[in-house]
């Protein structure tokens, strides 16, 4: 109940108030200073946050990458020690998973989520501050482990009885229990409250079926997500009561089951492969149309493929587990239902294809990125399905063809999609295009790096070579193809610091470059209504939608023929960005409070009990100062109750009566598809 | 399918300040948190199911909780948990019609049924104990008080919540306007109930 708030009122004021007192904390107003980041509910700066943050991540994740690259470019690596090298990759994929894609995708949702709707924030801004500082939280305490005595050495999956106590004495695998668990919560505390933002925000006449494409995959990723954490947090529980209070959920001399883990991990760990693929969908959905200037080819059909995804994705698990003997009836089954998921996917991506059939295509680096992107996961999503046939998936399991076969998935159909993200709306956030010389050669350098890293591992993992081993000998044909793939992570490597380069130089040489306007690539939706970047209040009024791709429809309209025509230039449509006065959530700092006493608590049931009061005293003390915080700046004169100035004029009817002109050519036939 | 109910949704909007659904953001986030911790049990209940009959090995083939149930003990505990969704929906109304003695008097009711249900629930779990079958006996053990534990916690967490609607309305801020925050923790108090009735059915009613 303490973190329980009170719907915000989110209108916007008459003019005449910006000069209103706005109190102690005081809200910030385009400043930039420490204070307003950290304890900013803004929901575009949290997605900054969450975006520069799991590039972070990206780096810790690569180095260690690169280091496995580094012990396997040659027979009989000695770079690394076994112990170390398990760390490495079990690290990579604690990394890589939880703290660089998930949260990638986060900044996206909360950066865009909003703004797509017609939104003004979240449902719950203070809630979605709690969500990035609980999982940063968790990021730091997870990577604290390599300066307190080693990280886990489990694999990302963590398999029972290996991570005991008997065969894992270290802490490695308890910070990871710890660390998957408050990040757990910070997903969870999220993805709530972007299924709130999206089921109850939505602005007038923004129906579920006329929202874009990339909202309705965040939405059946967060819907995953709520499902799918509960039951790793199952699992992390039994393996923390396990591992400190000697509980026998995973001890098989005590006759339990080592399988108990297996399934709940998997019923967890397939969805989140879906969670993991389905925001680049979303983000590849939104930039084909742009640059192919088609709507997208079978709305309700992408959308319900991607839900479809979100179903069947619970039906899966066990295909990880074929060789793991849970008998024929199971693997069977799990066949079927493994090959009958890739339907909706390849609904997906040829709807794609056909959206840039006949479609006038500008391959910029953003389309460059989707179009590699789905590429890329072809190749993925076709060595997948097959490893449907639990015959062949047997001979795979545990080599690498299977590395080779998640990354193309991971990597090509995932990591590709975000970049082309970050390219396409850099400009709305950041206010300055990225360069597009610089992005094409990033683009086209890291898609032969990637695949020079994963393409061999499909021959070594067809050779024989096994996952998860620290070294092989020479004289098995290994050789070759790991020197390139060494060489081929290089060029990844590379090609992340062009990103890097790109970013800065395009910051630095912005000044001299016209700004972007709020709609460079000529858009579909309504984020691009708005000025470059987001004003902090998103929209001046509210907009009233009539069609799916609402922006573009108040861009163009029809002739007598039924030929596109333009019906008002960009700036004539778009929001200059003006409003005074909006009604804002005020910033607070318990989120930040709540999240620090979290990683003390799990320090405390490590090593020494009385961090755990620390812990348990800082967070209980920031829910309970929360709880007594109103949502709303007290002394503002913004608050319920009285002065509440011109509320019931000012508001909603606002969106209501003035935003009509600019669409009063379409509201026709805006029906999907329609043009 | 969403059509409808969003256009009849947006003729309210304007007095709630827009919420698509016309269910309250606070609301509609307690049902997705109660979706979730469906999954939370879910998990809990099949650990329990795959494991109540297992005692571990060896000669010592120690108990494991079917052995030691005290069935219409815990009947009477659960008989008094589910009686406090009633007293939990008797607090809604009496706030509803504005009668805050009430309001309390049912408040501090559910409050104290779920305390004697959790007072049930520790002398179970101390006899147990002493009858043999502890938290790291054997599997079965294990999850039978897992589960139970967490559910316990849940409940707990309820009571916490009824109290501190408790103080709020002695301090006069709990309000006929504030119906909907009493009527969230009712949600998330006849949760708790309803997942007792699978737990008591799974782990007591089901034989072996």
């Amino acid at each position: 109940m303490a973190i329980i708030e009170e719907p915000l009122a989110l209108e916007t004021g008459s003019p005449g108030t910006v000069d209103q007192p706005l109190g102690m904390l005081t809200r910030p107003k385009g400043g930039n200073g420490w204070r307003d980041w950290v304890s900013t509910v803004d929901h575009k700066k949290i997605g900054i946050m969450y975006g520069v943050a799991a590039m972070f991540f990206f780096v810790v994740g690569g180095i260690e990458a690169l280091l496995i690259r580094v012990q396997l470019a040659v027979p009989d690596g000695q770079v690394l020690s076994a112990g170390l090298y398990n760390q490495l990759f079990t690290m990579h994929g604690v990394t890589m998973v939880f703290l660089f894609i998930m949260p990638l995708a986060a900044a996206f949702a909360n950066y865009l989520i909003p703004l797509q709707i017609g939104a003004r924030d979240v449902a719950f801004p203070r809630l979605n501050a709690l969500s990035f500082w609980i999982w940063i939280s968790g990021a730091v305490f997870v990577n604290s482990s390599w300066f307190l005595g080693g990280g886990a050495d489990c694999g990302w999956f963590c398999y029972s009885p290996n991570s005991g106590v008997t065969f894992s004495p270290g802490n490695g695998v308890d910070f990871y229990v710890f660390g998957l668990l408050i990040a757990g919560i910070a997903s969870m505390v999220s993805s709530i409250n972007l299924i709130v933002t999206v089921l109850n925000m939505r602005a007038p006449g923004m129906h579920l079926f006329r929202m874009p494409v990339l909202t309705w995959m965040l939405l059946v990723t967060q819907f995953l997500l709520v499902f799918a954490l509960p039951v790793i947090t199952v699992a992390l529980f039994l393996l923390m009561f396990d591992r400190l209070f000697d509980s026998q959920f995973f001890n098989p001399e005590a006759g339990a089951d080592p399988l108990l883990w297996q399934n709940l991990f998997w019923i967890f760990g397939h969805p989140e492969v879906y969670i993991i693929i389905l925001p680049s969908f979303g983000i590849i959905s939104e930039i084909i149309p742009t640059f192919s200037r088609k709507p997208i080819f079978g709305y309700s059909f992408m959308v319900f493929s991607g839900i479809a995804i979100g179903f069947m994705g619970w039906g899966v698990w066990a295909h990880h587990m074929f060789v793991s003997g849970i008998g024929p009836m199971s693997v069977a089954a799990f066949s079927l239902s493994t090959m009958f998921i890739a339907v909706p996917t390849g609904v997906k991506i040829l709807n794609w294809l056909a959206t840039m059939w006949g479609g006038k295509l500008r391959f910029s680096t953003a389309m460059l990125f989707a179009v590699g992107s789905i590429a890329m996961f072809t190749i993925g999503g076709v060595s997948g399905v097959t490893h449907a046939l639990a015959p062949a998936d047997t001979q795979q399991t545990d080599t690498y063809y299977i590395v080779a076969h998640f990354h193309y998935v991971i990597f090509g159909g995932g990591v590709l999609g975000l970049m082309g993200g970050a390219y396409f709306w850099w400009p709305k956030i950041f206010g300055h295009m990225l360069d597009e010389t610089w992005g094409k050669v990033h683009f086209w350098v890291m898609l032969i790096g990637m695949n020079l890293t994963f393409g061999p591992m499909h021959v070594l993992g067809l050779q024989g070579m096994s996952r998860r081993i620290d070294t092989y000998a020479a004289g098995f044909g290994f050789e070759a193809w790991n020197m390139v793939a060494t060489i081929g992570s290089f060029v990844i490597a590379f090609a992340v610091l062009i990103f890097f380069v790109n970013v800065y130089r395009s910051y630095k040489a912005a000044p001299s470059l016209p700004a972007p306007g709020p709609d460079p690539w000529d858009a579909r939706s309504l984020e691009w209504m708005v000025p470059s970047p987001t004003p902090e209040h998103n929209f001046d009024e509210i907009p009233v939608v009539e069609s799916e791709d609402e922006w573009w429809h108040r861009k163009y309209g029809y002739d007598e023929d039924n030929r596109v025509v333009r019906i008002a230039t960009i700036e004539e449509a778009a929001q200059d960005g003006s409003a005074v006065g909006v009604h804002l959530p005020a910033p607070s700092f318990w989120p930040l409070v709540v999240a620090v006493g979290m990683p003390l608590i799990a320090y405390g049931l490590m090593f020494t009990l009385w961090l755990t009061v620390v812990g348990g005293a800082l967070t209980a003390f920031g829910l309970y100062s929360w709880a007594l915080e109103p949502v709303d700046d007290p002394d503002a004169d913004h608050g319920h109750g009285d002065g509440h100035h011109g509320d019931g004029d000012d508001d909603h009817d606002d969106g209501g009566d003035t935003d009509e002109p600019t669409m009063a050519g379409v509201t026709a036939g805006d029906d999907a598809g329609g043009e | 399918m969403a059509t409808a109910t969003v256009d009849t949704a947006l003729d309210t909007a304007h007095e709630d300040h827009g919420s698509s659904t016309g269910i309250s953001n606070t609301k509609l986030a307690m049902w997705v948190f109660l979706g979730s911790e469906c999954l939370l049990f879910g998990g809990l209940i099949s650990t329990y199911l795959l494991y109540k009959t297992r005692r571990g090995p060896g000669p010592t083939n120690l108990a494991i909780p079917t052995d030691v149930f005290d069935i219409p003990f815990t009947s009477v505990s659960s008989f008094v948990l589910l009686m406090s969704s009633l007293t939990m929906v008797l607090a809604l109304s009496a706030l509803t019609r504005g009668d805050n003695a009430a309001t309390r008097t049912w408040l501090l009711a559910t409050a104290t049924l779920g305390g004697v249900f959790i007072g049930g629930q520790v002398y179970e779990f101390t006899t147990f104990l002493r009858e043999g079958v502890g938290f790291t006996s054997n599997p079965a053990s294990s999850a039978f008080f897992t589960l139970t534990g967490f559910h316990g916690v849940h409940v707990s967490m309820g009571i916490l919540m009824l109290m501190s609607l408790y103080v709020a309305s002695v301090q006069g801020n709990l309000t006929p306007k504030n119906t909907e925050t009493v009527e969230i923790v009712g949600l998330y108090w006849h949760f708790v109930d309803v997942v007792w009735i699978f737990i008591f059915t799974v782990i007591y009613l089901i034989p072996a």
